[in-house]
């Protein structure tokens, strides 16, 4: 009888832990899109995108703010949705402009110094945020009126999980249909086969590359703000270690292909939920979490760099 | 010349050891300057052997610091009493425990750098520095995560280091550290990093083995990275996790892509200009970081070379050889 009960109650704890993955998960998917997009087409990691995340949450609160009497006017699905459009439009466009002056001088050098670049963007946008909007951490408006959806059995599920969850699996739809459905999706595609190739047959590559700093940026805002839904507290350096993560969720799924990092994201999100949840049971601080998607990272690095999804890439000389 | 770097090693030995016998009569503020100076460009030093002249960029060298600074730590403040009488007290004696220290924490860096060179360097460019960075913030949360009262001291950190970093210190082993990096690197064998960064399939195919040379960067780097973060902690006397987080990593690399990647010389420089402007800046905290993400940016899209690349040394080397 005892067993059954335990049992029961283990099933319940292992569940809740994985749907507050999954709700996770689906932001860091978002961010992790970004990655892999920029990856495709560009063959870097940019660095800066943690931060774009980051500003989609401070625009979040600042449209929130300046809108105030307009949004109070408007049904709350309808004021969600415009704040969350704009601050896409707003960091779209943010990301555009980093490209341009940060990384298209670098176009035709080494990676590295793309790189070093990016880190240098990074820092740059957190401690200029930091200037502006301060050090400290500042409560995120409550754009969703929370309510718990009485699931089954102990099972809490409230409806702003819900919607971040449908939110998120929306936009990736979105963005797969842009990829997959549109002229200038099927250039990214082409761009991101063979830059050269791609430009002799037409394809604008600056135009495509900027179209995808865009499109990236306007995802990780999208994720900045279900993010600051869910953990209603934002700061200059939030965006740093979600950042990472996606990171190496968009590697996890195979970098530059979109589902995997969508799966990637999904996954990280559930693993760390449930390395957090079960690590307390244990007696190991729930600390340690921290750590467990750089643990993923060494591991997936060394036996399948090519990540779940992504192809064996030959370096030819 | 034949012996030029052995000369060199030691009037830098000695000289370092006369400034600090006479140390007494430097003013306190500018001797800590001095101090932070040299930890600096042992840092620099040794991450240009890893990002520099064997082109692998690593973003994780305040770790290998952190490994060094809590291993010499560790051996000073648990073992250091009977280590001070079993050599029987005395300046001699501590310089003995100060040794075995500091060679326990770069030893203790050396095989962190093994653990994460190993699997990581067969990897390319930008997934080095994640894993690296992601290497740096691994440590930080275990670190962050032990118990308060355990020998790692917790989010806190560890107090009460002895004192022990002098002039002497510091200065020795920043000049052993561009010593054995400088000479290294000049040395039939170390041609083989030069090869490794310039073309790494060219090198391979020249059988040159790729793999082991970035690992044996990556130890010694990490190994003098955790040597200066030994003479860190028994300088300021307390360390805490916080003080080896991501932002000191890229401290280290802003010095090295500033003096120029693989340049010896401009490196140091660079260390010591920043660490002097630091100090100068000491007001203006806030834009600090601002500058230095400037700098990376305007430095990668105007002058990727550095302020004093090496190839401004080349012709001297080919006169001498």
């Amino acid at each position: 009888m005892t067993l059954t009960i335990s049992y029961q109650l283990f099933l319940e704890q292992f569940v809740q832990q994985l749907l507050n993955g999954l709700f996770l998960g689906s932001i860091y998917a978002l961010i992790a899109l970004g990655y892999t997009m920029v990856y495709g087409v560009l063959r870097f990691i940019n660095f800066a995108h943690g931060d774009v995340f980051m500003l989609g949450a401070f625009s979040g609160l600042y449209l929130n703010k300046w809108l105030a009497p307009m949004l109070t006017t408007l049904p709350w699905p309808a004021s969600v949705a415009l704040v969350l459009v704009l601050s896409m439009i707003i960091c779209g466009a943010l990301g555009i402009i980093i490209e341009f002056l940060a990384y298209r001088p670098l176009r035709d050098k080494p990676k590295l110094n793309v790189l070093i670049t990016a880190i240098g963007v990074s820092l740059f946008i957190e401690y200029t945020c930091q200037l502006i909007f301060g050090a400290t951490q500042q409560p995120f408006p409550v754009l969703i009126p929370k309510s718990n959806i009485a699931g089954i059995g102990g099972l809490t599920v409230t409806n702003v999980q819900v919607i971040v969850l449908v939110t998120a699996f929306a936009l990736m739809l979105g963005l797969r249909f842009i990829v997959m459905g549109t002229r200038l999706g099927l250039a990214m595609r082409a761009l991101s086969l063979n830059p050269t190739a791609s430009s002799l047959m037409g394809v604008n590559n600056g135009v495509v590359i900027s179209f995808t700093f865009g499109l990236g940026s306007a995802l990780a805002a999208a994720g900045g703000i279900l993010y600051a839904s869910l953990y209603p507290s934002i700061e200059p350096f939030m965006g740093i270690t979600p950042g990472l993560k996606a990171f190496v969720a968009a590697v996890l799924g195979g970098i530059g292909n979109i589902p995997g990092a969508a799966l990637g994201g999904l996954i990280i999100g559930v693993v760390e939920t449930l390395v957090a949840g079960y690590s307390q049971s244990l007696g190991v601080p729930s600390g340690y979490k921290e750590g467990v998607a750089f643990v993923i990272l060494i591991l997936i690095l060394i036996f399948k760099p090519s990540g779940l999804l992504g192809k064996v890439e030959r370096e030819k000389v | 010349m034949k012996y030029k770097a052995q000369i060199f090693l030691f009037i830098a030995l000695a000289a370092s050891l006369g400034v600090s016998l006479c140390a007494g009569n430097i003013d306190d503020y500018f001797l800590d300057i001095l101090l932070n100076v040299g930890i600096n460009v042992t840092l620099a030093v040794s991450l240009n052997l890893v990002n520099g002249h064997t082109g692998q960029f690593s973003l994780g060298h305040a770790g290998f610091m952190a490994v060094g600074a809590y291993g010499a730590s560790i051996v000073t403040l648990q073992l250091g009493d009977h280590l001070l009488q079993i050599f029987g007290g005395g300046s001699i004696a501590t310089a003995l425990t100060f040794l075995i220290a500091l060679l326990v924490g770069g030893g203790c860096a050396a095989l962190s750098g093994w653990m994460v060179g190993m699997p990581s360097l067969r990897l390319k460019g930008d997934y080095l520095a994640i894993v690296t960075l992601g290497f740096n913030e691994i440590i930080r949360v275990v670190l962050t995560n032990t118990s308060g009262d355990g020998p790692f001291g917790g989010a806190l950190g560890l107090k009460g280091i002895a004192s022990y970093t002098n002039f002497f210190w510091v200065f020795g082993v920043a000049a052993v550290t561009i010593y054995v990096v400088s000479t290294m690197v000049n040395s039939t064998y170390g041609r083989g990093f030069l090869a490794v960064r310039d073309d790494e399939i060219a090198a391979e195919a020249m059988g040159v083995n790729t793999v082991r040379y970035k690992v044996i960067a990556f130890v010694l780097g990490a190994f003098f990275a955790g040597l200066a973060g030994g003479l860190y902690a028994h300088f300021r006397s307390t360390i805490s996790p916080e003080g080896f987080n991501f932002l000191k990593s890229v401290d280290v690399v802003v010095m090295v892509i500033l003096g120029g990647m693989g340049s010896t010389p401009g490196v140091i420089a660079a260390a010591i200009l920043l660490t002097v402007l630091n100090e100068w800046l000491r007001d203006f905290e806030q834009y600090r970081m601002i500058v230095f993400a400037l700098i990376l940016i305007v430095m990668m899209i105007v002058r990727p070379q550095g302020l004093l690349p090496a190839s401004l040394f080349q012709r001297k080397k080919k006169e001498s050889a």
